[in-house]
């Protein structure tokens, strides 16, 4: 199965390897997954894995290691019109490493004009992290998914 | 972005390098001190508030706490203080594989300084606060194996008066047995059962108040700089690598530890610890039960009676972030152990959550092997090093040792 996945990913590439990355390795361990372009890295706006949303994290100064921090996440739809109402659940970690997050990190609150607060982030380590948003809301359930640089 | 700025050479340290190795050894990357500066103690933030004990800085609270913590009083033989594991001269650890309390644990004893900056203490994170920690010995049967009553006749017969100042009154203990608490022993136990349920309420204060006292006491004892913080603080402040503070070998250690051996993931900012839970496949300890660390510690915590969530934390109600996010039921946490700091880690041996490798150059060793792990998953990959590098990395460590600080006569018993 580990071959396989590692066959996956030889012939995936960019945002796609992210994805991959983040659904099949994080919990499984995975040591030679590499990084995606810098171009894929940041906190957006980025697109959904199926195009239905786009997000940009809103950190609250600078993002930290060790820390226990809050975000606000935008969420919009194809159009750029704002997402209320959506449920979001919150996942990531770092795929070289194999390990998830060191928190449960959720949204606590919805804050309006597409923003919601998430809670309980942390990073325990520098280096490459993948956070995730399975958002489901008024045009259906799609993922983003956030390559970090800590 | 990595643009190399070259330091310059100090002869004298580095004569008996090659001409070559002399200017590697010199050279830092700025990214590379940006992280050597992120590792030392200038960086280290003030001490964190502690909202779930209100005393924990208040000296009156310190110096009891420090009375208790030597007080061999607090055990079911009179013979085992916090002292006895935690000692003072041997940065607060006692150097055992497995700690000697009335009985034998089944871990290795932790050193107390800096500790007041972990969201969670023990190996395994089963508790979330420096004083909540301290009462877990106090009633475990291989450890201090007495019983919160007999604590409170403790505090009552010999520490009222302090007690009374930082705490206010202690409950009339008169009717209160001698040996009483939710322990293992059976009478203990039985006495415990059979009190009102308002005179346990008010005896748990009390031992939750030793607690509180202890912890006010360890967060007094800190790290003071070592070889290494003084080599970045002059790195950092002049632009330069000192000569003479580190040799060869360390720097070249450094460089290892925060590149191609990779520790710095796991043992980063300026306590060497990310505060968080590993499985990196340590063997089952020689004497010691097969232990599945952190997963069994997340549930412990959660329901902990003394946790900030507890009637007995002084946390504003709703406020314990640690708690709410904190990781449940998780594969990767099956024999995963807290990240150790590594501050005075070469005085330390020997290693791991049941002291099951005896050096540090087993520890490197081990590291690079990235053996299976008994239970669950290891984290580690392996690490292809040579034996000069390995003996840099242990003489990087070795530069890590310094003193520990705290309020006069903090670091000794008190006559």
């Amino acid at each position: 199965m580990k071959k396989g996945t590692k066959r996956t990913l030889k012939i995936a590439a960019g945002a796609l390897a992210a994805l991959i990355t983040v659904g099949c390795m994080m919990h499984m361990g995975m040591p030679h997954a590499h990084p995606p372009a810098e171009s894929e890295f940041g906190m957006g706006p980025r697109r959904s894995t199926s195009g239905a949303y786009t997000a940009s994290i809103i950190p609250n100064g600078e993002l930290a290691v060790r820390k226990l921090q809050t975000v606000r996440v935008a969420v919009a739809d194809s159009a750029g019109a704002p997402v209320d109402g959506a449920t979001i659940v919150v996942d990531g970690g770092m795929p070289q490493h194999g390990h998830g997050l060191p928190t449960q990190p959720r949204v606590t609150r919805s804050l309006g004009n597409g923003e919601y607060l998430v809670e309980g982030l942390r990073f325990n380590m520098g280096g490459w992290w993948v956070l995730s948003f399975a958002v489901d809301g008024s045009v259906g359930s799609d993922t983003i998914t956030f390559n970090l640089d800590l | 972005m990595k643009r190399q700025i070259l330091v310059v050479a100090s002869g004298v340290a580095l004569a008996a390098a090659t001409a070559e190795s002399t200017e590697w050894s010199t050279q830092w990357a700025d990214g590379e001190v940006e992280t050597l500066a992120s590792l030392s103690l200038d960086a280290l933030e003030p001490l964190p508030a502690d909202p779930t004990n209100r005393y924990a800085d208040d000296p009156r609270a310190a110096a009891l706490g420090r009375r208790i913590f030597f007080d061999t009083r607090l055990s079911s033989n009179g013979a085992v203080s916090c002292a006895t594991c935690h000692e003072p001269a041997r940065d607060f650890q006692d150097g055992k594989a497995l700690a000697q309390g009335v009985g034998t644990t089944d871990r290795r004893t932790m050193p107390i300084a800096g500790t007041a900056y972990s969201p969670f203490l023990f190996w395994d994170g089963r508790k979330d606060s420096q004083w909540s920690q301290a009462l877990g010995p106090l009633e475990s049967p291989v450890e201090h194996g007495g019983s919160r009553a007999q604590y409170a006749h403790v505090i009552d017969a010999g520490y009222r008066a302090e007690y009374e100042a930082v705490f206010g009154p202690l409950p009339d203990l008169s009717a209160v047995p001698r040996t009483a608490g939710p322990v293992a022993d059976p009478v203990a136990s039985a006495a415990w059962a059979s009190m009102p349920e308002s005179e346990r309420e008010s005896v748990t204060r009390v031992f939750a108040n030793i607690g509180k006292a202890i912890a006010a006491y360890e967060r007094t004892i800190r790290h003071a700089p070592s070889r290494f913080d003084r080599y970045v603080h002059e790195l950092t402040t002049t632009g330069r690598a000192p000569e003479g503070v580190l040799t060869d070998d360390e720097v070249a250690g450094a460089r290892l530890f925060i590149g191609k051996a990779g520790c710095i993931n796991c043992h980063n900012g300026p306590l060497f610890t990310d505060d968080y839970f590993h499985n990196t496949g340590v063997p089952v300890g020689r004497g010691a039960p097969s232990d599945i660390g952190r997963h069994k510690g997340a549930e412990q915590v959660v329901a902990d009676e003394f946790n900030c969530r507890s009637t007995y934390s002084d946390a504003p109600s709703g406020e314990c972030p640690e708690l709410d996010y904190i990781v449940l039921d998780s594969d990767e946490m099956v024999r995963a152990f807290k990240t150790p700091s590594l501050r005075n880690v070469a005085a330390r041996a020997p290693y791991m959550h049941a002291g099951q490798i005896a050096t540090l150059e087993d520890v490197v060793r081990h590291y690079e092997r990235a053996p299976r792990s008994p239970a669950g998953q290891t984290e580690l990959h392996g690490l292809r090093l040579s034996n000069r590098e390995i003996r840099q990395l242990v003489a990087f460590l070795e530069s890590l040792s310094g003193p520990l600080s705290a309020p006069p006569s903090f670091l000794h018993e008190p006559r």
